[in-house]
């Protein structure tokens, strides 16, 4: 009876904790992280092909970052906004999955 | 003279393409642990029953030197045949013939025999073993899987369909088994997918097995594709007639009645349910002290196991079983249990199949990951499947029955036509804690102990509410009922619904939150 007592975790739903089981597929999720204005992630898998800029480079909202090409799509990613370039994660030729961080951007105050 | 000679002639014939990709490819097959496609059909069907058509059929692509290639069948075996005496269509894919690979005639070899099963109004079983389309034939192969999915939505709801993954299933040929009611697929042979890891390595770097990306255990623990699991080919065609025994042969008619049994288990219904809400227990126990002969035959086992879903008999009759499971994830609806018993019950409603609700849980699934993955229109299918079926629809509550999910499943306000609850029922807007931490807030706070009063009003709650008459005084349930009653209950509320005739306005066809 004990050893049947451990296979069970604590499960909150609401205000209440219930004894049960976990499936495969929820210890597999992944925890939600707060997206970040300043890092650029690729929205889709590909590979980059071709990098318009350089770490400590401003680059004015609109400007051409990289290119990332996609399921035979050249996709240009531009700056979303006004900002440096703080650091550079990918190169070219790089193959990246969803979601990596590619360009991570410094805000700048703008006289 | 002659018409023997004619007649050793077809023999000839025919054993040369039944002889499939020839010996050698026999051979890389068995090497696979796969039986060939002719021997699978035989395994399946019942002995000596089963007919070939278009034994003969060839390939007409002129391209790429295909002119020159002679492709037994086509890769492809059609017929008909019976399954525990009742007739059904089938075809199987033969991986030894050009790897299975789907051309134009064979997939026309394909839609004949589902025209015919839809026409016939008996099941079609398709085989899949199948390295893709015939590249040579180009379009002519895009061709073949469109007017194979054509008729897998034609045929939905009308005949039931089958799809039997013995091999590879991969790009456009997944859709027709996504199309279809019942996917099977063995361990080790089964592989399903609409990019393969060749192309994930090329474009993304990407490392993954065929048997990780898409092997019979993911899909059947982790996508939902699949909704029955084997260790080997002869296990699953075992289910596949066990399944079959179940059901009717289409929409108009009910499935095959026969002698009424007793459960066999032994257990006593009431010790099942431990008397804490907190505490899990399986819910296949009290399904299998309420169905004939504990014959439970459950659907996607794996996949979702916080919901129950499958089938069973009554009284002789097969009924459809939804029941939350307190095993795991303390029964919560979330997308995937959303997703699985909504078109469990939209089965059930298509076949003429009772459906039979045991509820027990405490609510949704809280999370960011549940809400972006549209957790409001993955519930919403199951509203929309029981309001929408028509069949007797019951429904026990074991236990907890909390907020949305007492309206879900299957609530008299959703056209439940029985509602029963033990007295263990705690029919409320939400769980206790919950409900006291808001209605007693202002007491909580202000008093010196505020835990202690929390506690008070816990009590307080769980006393007036966590109980099934407040329902019962509403008439939102029809009987406060004894566990041991249950199975009587449903006998008799099953023989009531006999004729059930529930009106639906006109319409082409509703819109569900697919």
């Amino acid at each position: 009876m004990e050893e049947r007592e451990e296979q069970f975790v604590d499960f909150a739903v609401t205000a209440r904790k219930y004894k049960t089981r976990l499936t495969a597929k929820y210890k597999q999720r992944k925890p939600w992280v707060s997206p970040s204005a300043y890092e650029i992630q690729s929205f889709i898998p590909g590979t980059v092909i071709k990098i318009f800029v350089q770490e400590g480079q401003i680059v004015k909202e609109g400007e051409p970052l990289l290119i990332l090409e996609a399921m035979k799509m050249q996709n240009r990613i531009d700056m979303p906004f006004t900002a440096k370039i703080k650091r550079i994660e990918i190169a070219e030729g790089e193959r990246v999955a969803k979601d990596t961080l590619m360009i991570e951007l410094e805000n700048i105050t703008v006289e | 003279m002659s018409t023997k000679k004619n007649i050793v002639a077809l023999r000839q014939k025919k054993a040369i393409v039944e002889m499939g990709g020839g010996e050698k490819a026999i051979e890389k097959q068995l090497a696979m642990g796969k039986l060939p496609a002719r021997e699978r059909i035989l395994a399946l069907l019942d002995n000596k029953s089963f007919h070939e058509y278009d034994l003969f059929v060839e390939h007409e692509e002129r391209n790429f030197g295909m002119d020159q290639k002679k492709l037994a069948g086509d890769g492809v075996i059609t017929g008909t045949g019976t399954i525990n005496g009742k007739p059904v269509c089938i075809y199987a894919q033969d991986f030894t013939v050009m790897g299975g690979s789907l051309g134009l005639k064979h997939a026309r070899k394909i839609t004949k025999i589902m025209d015919h099963a839809l026409k016939m109004k008996i099941p079609c079983i398709g085989i899949n073993d199948s390295g893709g389309a015939r590249i040579q034939e180009g379009i002519g192969a895009l061709a073949g899987y469109g007017e194979i999915f054509y008729r897998n939505t034609m045929a939905s709801g009308v005949i039931p369909q089958i799809s039997v993954i013995l091999g590879p299933c991969a790009g456009g040929a997944v859709y027709s088994p996504a199309l279809t009611d019942f996917v099977f697929v063995v361990e080790n042979i089964s592989k399903m997918f609409i990019t393969g890891p060749n192309v994930i390595e090329t474009v993304l770097g990407e490392k993954i097995s065929q048997e990780d990306l898409g092997g019979a255990r993911i899909h059947a623990e982790i996508t939902g594709n699949a909704h029955f699991y084997a260790l080997s080919e002869q296990e699953c065609f075992k289910q596949i007639k066990d399944l079959l025994a179940l059901l009717p042969q289409n929409n108009e008619e009910a499935a095959k009645t026969v002698t009424p049994k007793e459960p066999k288990t032994r257990k006593n219904i009431e010790d099942i349910i431990p008397a804490s809400p907190k505490q899990p227990y399986d819910v296949r126990d009290v399904i299998k002290s309420l169905v004939d002969e504990s014959h439970f035959m459950e659907v996607h086992e794996l996949w979702a196991a916080n919901i129950v879903v499958g089938f069973g008999r009554m009284g002789g009759e097969t009924v459809g079983f939804v029941a939350n499971q307190p095993l795991y994830l303390a029964g919560v609806l979330d997308c995937d249990a959303s997703d699985k018993a909504a078109r469990f019950i939209r089965f059930c409603d298509s076949f003429n199949i009772p459906i039979i609700t045991l509820e027990d849980m405490p609510g949704y699934l809280p999370g960011v990951d549940q809400e972006h993955a549209g957790v409001i229109r993955h519930g919403a299918k199951v509203l929309y499947a029981y309001s929408e079926a028509t069949v007797p629809k019951i429904t026990i509550i074991l236990r907890k029955a909390y907020g949305g999910g007492y309206i879900a499943m299957n609530s008299r306000h959703l056209g439940a036509d029985f509602v029963f609850a033990w007295p263990s029922a705690e029919i409320a807007v939400m769980g206790p804690e919950g409900a006291a931490n808001i209605i007693f807030k202002k007491e909580i706070e202000e008093a010196e102990d505020k835990d202690a009063m929390r506690e008070i009003k816990v009590q307080e709650y769980i006393d007036k509410f966590a109980n099934p008459y407040v329902a019962a005084s509403k008439g939102f349930i029809d009987a406060v009922i004894e566990p041991g009653e249950t199975r009587g209950v449903l006998l008799h509320s099953l023989s009531m619904s006999k004729k059930k005739h529930d009106y639906r306005p006109a319409k082409k066809h509703g819109i569900p939150p697919f």
